[in-house]
């Protein structure tokens, strides 16, 4: 069926891709390295600030924890047992943190661990900054369904700050780095009051150009976040189970 | 990295939302509708110059389950060219990957907004056949709709009815995706099947409608479908929901038995709609027709077959058919009395 329904306009979503569930748990050392800094890329944020927020842990103890539970992750091949038919990733995950947290108090263990083995690049003051920022009604707290949705939330977060960051890479390769600050300004830093010709005004182009720049510029961040996004999951079902959950297409 | 905040969680939701139309002769206009599957928009088509509805999947990929009904629902709805069904102009994927088809934009409204505004039961009854007349032809040519519903029921400006969203339909004849001249002699375009392809459209119906699996609409879905038999469904179980869709329109609710205000919906129309939608498939008309054949015997003012009349009742509905020539004979009869009576005088 596929070769009848070819994309108009180019091949610019690609079809097939290998995830990071599946690339987990390969046989080479490399690949599955990989794929645990990709999943810890898009998950640390939102596992750091579950960490402070549902366990009230200090900044110290949520990053000791934070590292801890990507190591456990490797080391135990916790994503081995994970059934995509069964869960949602995020939801399996957000299961084992509560259990390694948990399981953490009861051996009264406190390491530092994961700086040599992780690559990624934590950085928890800026997470710590980002929780300051995130609106939280202290009510709904302790509810299951509000952590539920905060972890979520923080999840989708994490994936399109991502995909900015991707897009950004993207925009520099393509020298189109005047794109990137249009949607920067436009769609990221939400001034509502900030209008196309005032935009065009500040850039010194025409009112089009800044139409055409974002409709391009949110074109290819729905792309990226996509392949991220697919990345992360387990299977197609979930995928568009997530990509709904993600973009929200299930509240609209 | 930067912090994304609510507002722009928001922003960047809403800006991917919008399609990728490039590489496309469509132009979007406005956004109308959002359903389970994706959003429908109106488009101008650019090389027609005419606007159609536009019917767009969320997640990208020809390989998913929605997908693969989206493609299917325009396959089958291509194969039905009748005026009580939305014709499909095109299926393809855009450049963001999106699976998506255009069909005919119809303005008008869904019954469920539309009914109010239709107060006489014989209007209603004659709505109802024309849903009726679309459905039945879906069924001559083996495709089962699966969710008749007042949602998926429009009028149009001039009051016609189309009915939409074959999404959960079900092919119980394959040659309805590969019509030839042979099974379709009205056939204007003909077009052979490729040889792999009834292999792959099996496979692509179980894959929508497996076994075990339960779609449709509570109060509109008969007993089988909800219990996910979905090998045993025939043309009997879109009878069951175009009784409840009677029920609808005669009292506002699928399975309530009074009209609005308490008022009592007539005892033939109430074992009509009573019979189509029996828990047993075989108590049930056997197929569209006949329940249309019964609903047409009711407003012509004769027996229906749902029904068996008391004498009182025979002769109240004699009375009700008859009533002009009834009434005239009476006068009649009466003015013979009194000039009888004049002239005896």
């Amino acid at each position: 069926m596929t070769q009848n329904f070819e994309p108009k306009g180019g091949d610019r979503f690609p079809l097939t891709r290998r995830s990071v569930i599946e690339a987990v748990r390969s046989i080479d050392a490399e690949e599955r390295e990989q794929a645990l800094e990709a999943l810890c890329a898009a998950y640390w944020k939102p596992v750091y600030k579950y960490i402070r927020l549902r366990w009230n842990r200090p900044t110290d103890a949520a990053q000791d924890l934070t590292q801890g539970f990507f190591m456990e992750l490797l080391e135990r091949e916790l994503l081995d047992k994970f059934d995509a038919q069964k869960s949602r990733l995020r939801t399996y995950l957000r299961i084992c943190v509560d259990s390694f947290v948990t399981n953490e108090d009861k051996a009264g263990r406190r390491l530092k661990r994961g700086g040599n083995v992780l690559h990624v690049a934590l950085d928890f003051p800026s997470a710590e900054e980002e929780l300051g920022a995130t609106v939280i009604d202290p009510a709904a707290i302790p509810s299951p369904e509000s952590l539920e949705e905060f972890f979520e939330k923080e999840w989708v977060r994490s994936l399109f700050a991502l995909a900015v960051e991707d897009l950004r890479e993207l925009c520099a390769r393509k020298e189109r780095t005047r794109t990137f600050h249009l949607f920067e300004a436009y769609d990221l830093d939400g001034n509502e009051k900030i209008s196309y010709e005032q935009l065009a005004q500040e850039y010194g182009i025409a009112a089009t150009d800044v139409t055409n720049a974002l409709s391009w510029a949110r074109r290819e961040f729905r792309r990226i976040a996509l392949k991220r996004l697919r990345e992360l999951c387990g299977s197609e079902e979930e995928f568009q189970r997530e990509a709904r959950a993600a973009f929200g297409w299930d509240a609209k | 990295m930067k912090f994304i905040s609510d507002r722009a969680l928001e922003r960047l939701r809403d800006g991917a939302e919008i399609p990728d139309l490039a590489g496309t002769h469509y132009r979007l206009l406005e956004r109308v509708a959002r359903g389970g599957m994706g959003v429908v928009y109106i488009a101008e088509d650019e090389k027609l110059q005419r606007r159609v509805a536009l019917k767009i999947l969320d997640v990208p990929g020809t390989e998913g389950d929605l997908a693969t009904r989206l493609i299917r629902e325009a396959r089958v709805l291509a194969r039905l060219e009748h005026p009580g069904i939305v014709p499909v102009h095109d299926v393809g994927t855009l450049a963001d990957g999106r699976v998506f088809y255009t069909m005919k934009f119809v303005e008008g409204r869904r019954l469920d907004q539309y009914i109010a505004s239709v107060n006489s039961v014989p209007d209603r009854l004659r709505l109802f056949l024309r849903i009726c007349d679309a459905v039945g032809f879906a069924h001559a040519r083996g495709v089962l709709h699966r969710d008749l519903k007042p949602a998926n029921i429009m009028v149009g400006p001039f009051g016609e009815v189309l009915v939409l969203d074959w999404g959960l339909a079900k092919i119980l004849r394959e040659e309805v995706l590969h019509t030839t001249r042979e099974t379709d002699p009205e056939a204007t375009i003909l077009e052979k099947p490729k040889p792999s392809a009834t292999a792959s459209d099996s496979t692509e119906i179980s894959a929508v409608t497996e076994h075990g699996t339960v779609m449709g609409t509570p109060g509109y879905m008969s007993p089988e479908q909800a219990r996910g038999d979905v090998k045993n469904l025939d043309a009997r179980s879109d009878i069951f929901s175009l009784g409840a869709l009677l029920r609808f329109l005669l009292t506002g609710k699928p399975e309530e038995a009074s009209a609005p205000g308490g008022a009592r919906v007539d005892k033939s129309l109430s074992a009509i709609c009573t019979k189509a939608t029996a828990a047993a498939p075989a108590e049930r008309y056997p197929n569209v027709q006949e329940l249309a054949l019964d609903v047409s015997r009711y407003l012509d003012g004769l027996a229906v077959g749902a029904h068996r009349e008391s004498v009182f009742e025979k002769t109240a509905r004699f009375y009700r058919r008859y009533r002009f020539f009834i009434l005239l004979i009476a006068a009649y009869l009466v003015m013979r009395v009194l000039i009888l009576l004049f002239m005896h005088r």
